[in-house]
């Protein structure tokens, strides 16, 4: 790890306004992704500010949609009552995320913003049309996710909170990469009163919805309505875990459990 | 006072209570005055000519102390690391032994390679300085297959090593397997991959070098699996340092595997360094460093022939096997593939003749070296493989066909064609046993329960021995070593009774503290808690070989407990002295001296007591004191068996392998501690079930890059993989180590791969598949069933 700058601002204009004027800085939130390349060198930012003590980006609300601050930990969604009452899939997709030490830590907004290809939030952010709160705007699941660790996020822009609307049901099934447990294949489903979200994680460079199983469950919403359809290969990652083929057959079987899992 | 806990007990482990409190003392725990931090700068790339390392913008860089590269190493005249095997092909042909520098000298060989040391202030300062220095390579394609190292036209890693073969090995009666195979009424043949593997003890590798100018004397802390070799290897062989300036100290280790029973350039580096900067050094590895410098371990391609008549009797067995070596020679790497190989490939079977031939390849990887079980998990899985592909084959019981050929208890001593006589052994027994634990009996209602949730159940056996307790060393010196492998032990009698131990190998996880300690309570009588074990210092510790090859119990333990009849001996002719009795009406139990048929006796205490304090002692024909040192050489291997069944389920819609019950019957010989004993083999199995379905350590061929570098993608296996595994002993006892023992340490992973492999194949045999290589992977598995093209069980 190279020397860097601490800040901590206590006000989310100071905290973008750092951002902006310091060159070469970085936010951090819970560390769990961010430390490691500090730490092997990958990124050598001449700052950190540190987002833990701005106002309200703590804490999951209730309403029409569910509202989770950016800071709130995976573990803190895993556990809430509320969302394990409205959205449940959402909390179970947070309780698979990483290991207890990861989840403690590691925060909803830090995984958006760092949208890494094969992790779960993205998925049900995805999934479930999400919006995202930054400092500066809201911005649609759907125009944000833009592939390999692209977000529509500006400079000197700050994720602030994460609102999901309520879905009639909703699954998340994963299957897990060995080593890493992050997702080899993570698959979302939301059923809303006008349609089907289907949102596809770890299987290519970044999220991504599949509007033909989209079509044939929101036709019938049963794992038999999609199981003869197959994904393209074309753009799935290949890697030393699994080959692009394997990925796109496991699309398929997860989404289905994912409709299982949205059935009870 | 306590109480004697003698052999058979399960006492908790003495080291645990520093060890769970937080109190061990690890190489990187150590601080020394004004010490400096060193870190390894490696080559990137697997395969290239080393053209220039200009320092200069490093030596200008905040707090640097030194930057030392293979050139300074050339200059200071220093040897090479040395291999501590020759082995010869079959015309007597040495190997070829290209030299190791410790330091790069005009080439890199593999992703990890050393080609500086930046010492300075700090590790963030030696670290930035490290990425000043502008090193010149020039990139070569890299080799890193077996099979694609011996082709024709693949990049050579040394100019006089023609096709990257170091030696071309064999073993066996040639002329006797053919004889054998023409007359078989049938041949089985495998073609398989001997997984490469990644040992990942818990503590990575570190070291600390300090020179005393005063004495002249090096102190080198090191994380050794046995600290007195690397005095030898390194003070003796690279370094020219005279055995007694030389102190190694291996403290508390956490874990090694093997992974830290060689001696590394890190060692001679740092110790050379120390005395040029005047000043102690420190480096610690990181888990990435580990990844790339770490000796790897198996490594195989091997093609496999069993010939049988045709009521299933093993007929001959002939193994061709191409073994990897990576970049160079490691102090064991040769003698793993082929002595600790081609020996055990007559299993637990009568198998008239057997012929091995192993290529030993160079190429641009990580040296590979001994990793837990060390040639015989290797052995183990291809004999294990073929038994189980010859019983489908012929439509025999996978059971009845291991009863057909297995050795019978009777037939023991028993001489295989494979240089080696096992001594004892029950497999019969471990099988029967084995059978019964695991209830197979209703593995059919089992499998048809799996069946209806979609899922394909199977069963593996795995009716194994190995060879351990390594090693006699008249015999070891015939197949090549270049050093002996008995062992050593003091037993130190304090005036008051407490004993202390001073014994040769090094524990680094197995219990030996405790282990031992029963050792010297049973024999002398004296509570547990009074007995200490020193190991990991050569500077209290007379000698020793370490701890490798399951042999700190058969060798170390032998050595201790033959000192302790040394001490018995002592006492009892002070006791006779003081009882005033001839010696030979002596007798000794329970921690008594007494005089046969009387009530008259001493106490142990009171025969140390005496020994100290010689006013009434028969000091014209004894010297004061108590304390015995013996060294045990062992005139054979011991042979530890047993039998593995591992029962997998498979999802055949994901490929996923979950285990779902594992049972091991093994025959470890004498039980000290049957608590250790069962923690030995639960970490063993999970080793091998971790070779079996996870651990793949995949180069990328051409760049020569660790694609699995890092936890993220070389799968350890968890806790959440496994099932409570049911482990028992059916020990049948050496005949010539002293107290019956076999040993313990690597049966777990070297019946465990075959065992869960042949589960996987038993799972899917239905659809055909006659082979499953490791790891069995989700996407191996669908792979399978794909090209399999059968219809997947519908959910
Ligand atoms: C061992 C391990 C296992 C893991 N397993 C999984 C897994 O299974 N699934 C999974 O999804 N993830 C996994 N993760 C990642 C984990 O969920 C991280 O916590 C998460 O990706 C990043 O969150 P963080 O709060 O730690 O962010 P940080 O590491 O602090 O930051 C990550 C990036 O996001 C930026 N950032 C952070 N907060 C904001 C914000 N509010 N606005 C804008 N930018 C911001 C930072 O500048 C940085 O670039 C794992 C991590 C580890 C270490």
């Amino acid at each position: 790890m190279k020397p860097f700058a601490y800040h901590q601002p206590d006000q989310i204009p100071d905290a973008a306004k750092l951002l902006t004027s310091i060159e070469d800085s970085k936010l951090v939130a819970g560390g769990m992704t961010l430390i490691p390349t500090l730490k092997q060198r990958l990124a050598n930012p001449a700052a950190l500010i540190d987002l833990s003590k701005l106002p309200g980006l703590k804490g999951i609300s209730d309403g029409a949609a569910i509202t989770i601050g950016a800071m709130t930990p995976h573990a803190e969604v895993a556990a809430s009552k509320l969302v394990q009452a409205k959205i449940p899939a959402l909390a179970a997709l947070a309780s698979m995320i990483g290991d207890p030490a990861v989840r403690s830590r590691g925060t909803i907004g830090g995984s958006v913003a760092n949208n890494d290809p094969a992790a779960d939030y993205p998925a049900g952010v995805l999934g479930l049309g999400a919006t995202i709160v930054t400092s500066a705007r809201e911005i649609l699941a759907d125009k944000f996710f833009l592939g390999l660790f692209e977000t529509a996020l500006q400079s000197g822009e700050i994720i602030t909170a994460i609102r999901f609307p309520l879905p009639l049901k909703a699954g998340y099934a994963k299957f897990k990469a060995p080593a890493s447990r992050y997702a080899l294949v993570g698959v979302f489903v939301a059923k809303f009163a006008d349609g089907v979200r289907v949102a596809v994680t770890g299987a290519g460079p970044g999220v991504f919805r599949v509007p033909p199983m989209e079509q044939a469950l929101s036709q019938n919403f049963d794992p038999s309505a999609i199981a003869a359809i197959k994904i393209d290969t074309d753009g799935l990652t290949s890697d030393i875990h699994a080959e692009a083929d394997y990925r796109a057959h496991l699309v398929t079987v997860m989404a289905k459990r994912a409709v299982d899992a949205a059935l009870g | 006072m306590g109480n004697v806990i003698g052999i058979g007990a399960a006492p908790k482990r003495k080291e645990d209570q520093r060890f769970l409190t937080g109190r061990g003392n690890y190489v990187s725990d150590i601080k020394r005055p004004g010490m400096a931090a060193g870190v390894f700068v490696r080559s990137p790339h697997g395969h290239a000519i080393l053209r220039d390392i200009d320092k200069s913008a490093a030596l200008g860089a905040p707090g640097i102390v030194a930057v030392l590269t293979g050139d300074d190493v050339a200059a200071d005249g220093l040897g090479s690391l040395p291999c501590g095997w020759g082995i010869t092909d079959a015309k007597g042909v040495p190997m070829k032994e290209p030299p190791f520098p410790m330091l790069a000298q005009g080439k890199v060989r593999f992703v990890g390679d050393m080609v500086a040391f930046v010492v300075a202030e700090t590790v963030e300062q030696a670290n930035s300085a490290a990425e000043l220095l502008a090193i010149d390579y020039e990139v070569l394609p890299s080799v890193v297959g077996v099979l694609d190292a011996v082709h024709p036209g693949a990049p050579q890693l040394f100019d006089d090593v023609p096709n990257n073969v170091c030696c071309d090995w064999e073993l066996g009666d040639k002329g006797a397997v053919e004889t054998a195979f023409r007359k078989a009424a049938h041949v089985a043949k495998l073609s398989l991959v001997n997984n490469r593997l990644i040992g990942n003890p818990m503590e990575p590798r570190a070291a600390i070098a300090e020179y005393e100018p005063g004495t002249d004397r090096y102190t080198l802390w090191s994380t050794s699996q046995f600290p007195h070799v690397v005095r030898f290897l390194m003070g003796a062989l690279v370094l020219k340092i005279p055995q007694h300036k030389l102190r190694v100290v291996a403290p508390d280790v956490g874990g090694g595997f093997g992974v830290k029973q060689f001696h590394y350039g890190e060692e001679a580096v740092i110790t050379w360094a120390a005395r040029r900067v005047m000043r102690p050094i420190k480096w610690v590895a990181s888990r990435s460093e580990g990844y790339v410098s770490d000796r790897h371990g198996r490594d195989h391609v091997t093609e496999a022939e069993l010939a049988l008549d045709e009521t299933g009797k093993f007929l001959a067995f002939r193994v061709k096997t191409l073994a990897n070596m990576g970049g160079y020679l490691s102090t064991f790497g040769p003698n793993i593939p082929t002595n600790l190989y081609g020996p055990l490939l007559s299993g637990v079977y009568t198998m008239p003749a057997i012929y091995c031939n192993v290529k030993v390849v160079f190429t641009n990887t990580v040296p590979v070296d001994a990793y837990r079980g060390a040639g015989r998990p290797e052995a183990t899985f291809v004999l294990e493989r073929i038994v189980d592909v010859a019983a489908a084959e012929m439509g025999i019981d996978r059971v009845e066909i291991r009863r057909r050929n297995m050795i019978p208890k009777e037939a023991y001593p028993y001489q295989t064609p494979v240089l080696v006589q096992y001594d004892s052994g029950d497999p019969m027994g471990c099988l029967d046993g084995a059978l019964v634990a695991a209830d197979v009996k209703n593995f059919g209602a089992r499998k048809a329960a799996s069946q209806r949730k979609g899922k394909f159940r199977g069963l593996g056996y795995s009716t194994y021995v190995e060879a351990c307790g390594l090693a006699p060393s008249r015999f070891a010196g015939r197949l090549g070593a270049r050093g002996g492998l008995y062992e050593s032990a003091t037993v130190r009698v304090h005036p008051t009774g407490q004993v202390t131990v001073m014994i040769g190998t090094h524990n680094h996880g197995q219990g030996h503290e405790t282990t031992f300690a029963q050792i010297v309570s049973d024999k002398l009588g004296v509570p547990f808690e009074n007995v200490d074990i020193v190991f990991g210092d050569t500077d209290r510790v007379q000698f020793g070989m370490g701890t490798y090859g399951s042999r700190s119990l058969v060798v170390g333990g032998a050595a201790l407990s033959k000192a302790a009849d040394k001490v018995i001996v002592k006492g009892k002719k002070i006791a006779a002295h003081l009882l005033e009795a001839a010696e030979v009406d002596i007798q000794f139990e329970a921690g008594k001296f007494s005089v046969a048929g009387t009530d008259r006796t001493k106490t142990f205490e009171e025969i140390a007591g005496a020994a100290y304090v010689p006013h009434d002692y028969p000091l014209e024909v004894l010297e004061p004191g108590l304390e015995e040192q013996a060294y045990y050489d062992p005139v054979n291997f011991t042979y530890p068996g047993g039998c593995h069944i591992a029962e997998v389920e498979v999802d055949p819609e994901t490929g996923t392998v979950t285990l779902v019950n594992y049972t091991a019957v093994d025959d470890v010989g004498t039980v000290i501690n049957p608590m250790i004993v069962e923690g030995q083999l639960h970490g063993g199995i999970v080793q091998g079930v971790g070779q079996a379905l996870y651990e793949n350590a995949v180069y990328d061929d051409g760049s020569g890059q660790l694609l699995s570098g890092s936890l993220m993608d070389y799968c350890m296996p968890r806790a959440d993989h496994l099932p409570m595994m049911k482990v028992a002993t059916h020990s049948t006892l050496c005949t010539h180590t002293p107290m019956g023992v076999k040993g313990c340490g690597e049966v777990g992973t070297i019946g465990s791969p075959a065992a869960v492999i042949n589960a996987v194949v038993d799972a899917l045999s239905h659809l055909g598949v006659t082979h499953v290589d490791m790891p069995a992977t989700p996407n191996r598995i669908w792979r399978l069933l794909q090209n399999a093209s059968l219809p997947v069980a519908a959910e």
